[in-house]
């Protein structure tokens, strides 16, 4: 089973503030540790959303807001993609992570392609073959 | 916390600290029977009072804790015994020294215990099928259970066997070490065909099957991945890693609808796992910058490489993987490996070409019974217009096909040859 688990904005994070070098130590080994586990797929952090935009879709034009955006506790700062047996796994490897206090993160488990089958149709599938085979071709090897 | 809720965690857990527990304690006691016993003893101690207590900020070492002052109790009751007994003073292993031991355990050593613990469990004194339980048990954390459920065999077979492997381990007096520079290649090869074998084993399971059977492909590129980490160095371990990543990335391609087999040039290319093709490459590039490009993971995985940076089935470097196959086949002289360059060198140089080598494989005695081979040689006929022969060619590989839906498939070929 694969996971994304998703970290919250903070203040903090929404300003644009970089953490501090101790923190990012901790967070370095931390994610070796995750490394060595093998559970580990990928890792990445998230520029403030003063940097970002959202659209929303309604009428016949969607509409773009820049951001930043307001209610910073539903807005998203990093997030993991980790890979194990169970939920309680996952919580059980968040929960030693060495998080300052106020911080929260989400734990969300990722659909495979075949939780989609009762609603793919043969052009659905066709339009999927494509971009799966784009993605593939652009991936050159680095991690 | 809810006794359900307290169990999946104390699962959880097990999953992640076992490895570790069951390594530093094997380093103490020099026996994993009874390092993985103490470590039970320390999880059936946290059933037991995690639900009241909580859980601790640091399982890992409150379990330690526990599994130590058991093995102390455990060492001084045989200690007590052996006065009794008489014996020989200076063989009681538990003493001040040991206690010191004990103590002086921290996280720097556990990298090395666990690649100890690895090595130990893959030990080429023990069969194939003991150390594939041994290190499902030892090193992935799974049970006596899962592990039955997965290998198709009754849960006292495997518990069996690992009785036996810890007893053989024992009995021949295996040092808990890391083999040295001589014996290291020859130990590690029988590491990596242990992994191998378990993401085979997990590999060869159909959609169908239970789920504990393909899940053992996941335990395998786990435990891979890990070993990499443990062994950074070894070119070997990043190629086996690379050839599971991107074998794995196609097992959602590979089984049809109905449960069908899917060849690889006939899968669905967008049902391509990715991600796992994206790690397969990046592993195989270390292996090569480790200057391991022809060993005989890595040939293996730069020939899947090859197809899976081929966005459609006419992009395939057919000659690359060619002559991939011939320096696999300088590696591992194997008439099946042979036969799969020859297919190569078909698509790559023209049928003729194929065929010439296929033809020098007919009097191989290890390929008279297998249908592969006249399965390709058909193929090469039929694509040069010599129907007639590629019909008998596929009339003789169904006589010798395994499964009914291979026989459909090539009696179907030799039909459409007959009307040509």
């Amino acid at each position: 089973m694969r996971f994304i688990v998703m970290v919250k904005a903070t203040p903090q994070s929404e300003a644009g503030a970089l953490p501090k070098p101790e923190m990012l130590a901790k967070m370095g080994a931390y994610n070796e540790q995750l490394a060595k586990a093998g559970i580990l797929l990928g890792a990445e952090g998230l520029h403030p959303t003063s940097r970002g935009a959202r659209i929303s879709y309604a009428g016949a034009k969607p509409t773009i807001t820049d951001g930043p955006f307001a209610e910073t506790k539903e807005l998203i700062a990093g997030f993991w993609l980790l890979q194990a047996k169970s939920k309680a796994e996952i919580i059980e490897w968040l929960a030693r992570c060495p998080f300052e206090e106020g911080e929260q993160i989400e734990i969300r488990q990722i659909y495979d392609m075949e939780d989609f089958a009762p609603v793919m149709t043969p052009e659905l599938t066709e339009q999927h073959e494509r971009l799966g085979a784009h993605i593939t071709s652009r991936s050159d090897g680095k991690p | 916390m809810s006794p359900l809720d307290a169990h999946r965690t104390v699962d959880a857990i097990w999953r992640i600290e076992s490895p570790k527990l069951i390594a530093g304690l094997t380093r103490m006691v020099r026996d994993i029977g009874v390092a993985e016993e103490l470590a039970q003893d320390a999880f059936v101690a946290a059933l037991v009072q995690w639900p009241e207590a909580g859980i601790p900020r640091n399982p890992g070492a409150w379990l330690m804790a526990i599994a130590k002052r058991r093995a102390i109790d455990r060492f001084r009751r045989e200690e007590v015994l052996e006065r009794k007994h008489e014996a020989l003073a200076h063989d009681i292993r538990v003493d001040d020294g040991a206690d010191a031991a004990f103590a002086a355990l921290d996280d720097d050593d556990i990298g090395d215990d666990l690649l100890r613990l690895i090595f130990i469990a893959c030990h080429p004194v023990l069969s194939v099928e003991a150390r594939v339980a041994l290190t499902l048990r030892l090193l992935g954390g799974l049970t006596t259970v899962e592990i039955a459920r997965a290998f198709l065999s009754s849960e006292a077979a495997v518990a069996q066997r690992i009785v036996r492997a810890k007893r053989t381990l024992s009995e021949a007096h295996i040092p808990f070490d890391v083999p040295d520079a001589s014996e290291r290649a020859a130990r590690l090869a029988s590491v990596l065909e242990v992994l191998y074998l378990i993401f085979n084993e997990g590999y060869a399971a159909t959609a169908g099957d239970d789920v504990m059977r393909p899940a053992l492909c996941e335990d395998a590129l786990r435990l891979g991945r890990v070993l990499a980490e443990l062994t950074p160095d070894d070119s070997e371990v990043h190629a086996l890693v690379a050839l599971m990543e991107i074998q794995a990335s196609r097992a959602k391609a590979r089984v049809g609808a109905s449960g069908e087999p899917i060849l690889l040039l006939e899968q669905d290319r967008g049902k391509w796992d990715h991600l796992l093709v994206r790690r397969g490459l990046a592993a195989l590039s270390r292996a090569e910058a480790l200057g391991g490009a022809l060993g005989n993971y890595a040939l293996q995985a730069a020939i899947a490489a090859c197809h899976a940076r081929a966005r459609t089935p006419e992009e395939t470097d057919w000659a690359r993987i060619a002559a991939l196959y011939d320096a696999l086949a300088q590696l591992l002289p194997s008439p099946v490996v042979q036969l799969n360059r020859a297919v190569a060198v078909g698509m790559a140089y023209g049928p003729a070409a194929g065929l010439e080598l296929v033809d020098a494989l007919t009097s191989e005695p290890a390929l008279q019974t297998y249908h592969l081979l006249p399965s390709v040689r058909g193929d090469l006929l039929e694509k040069l217009g010599r129907f007639s022969e590629a019909h008998a060619a596929y009339q003789r590989a169904a006589a010798l096909a395994q499964n009914a839906r291979d026989r459909t498939l090539l009696l179907d070929r030799a039909a459409r040859c007959a009307r040509a």
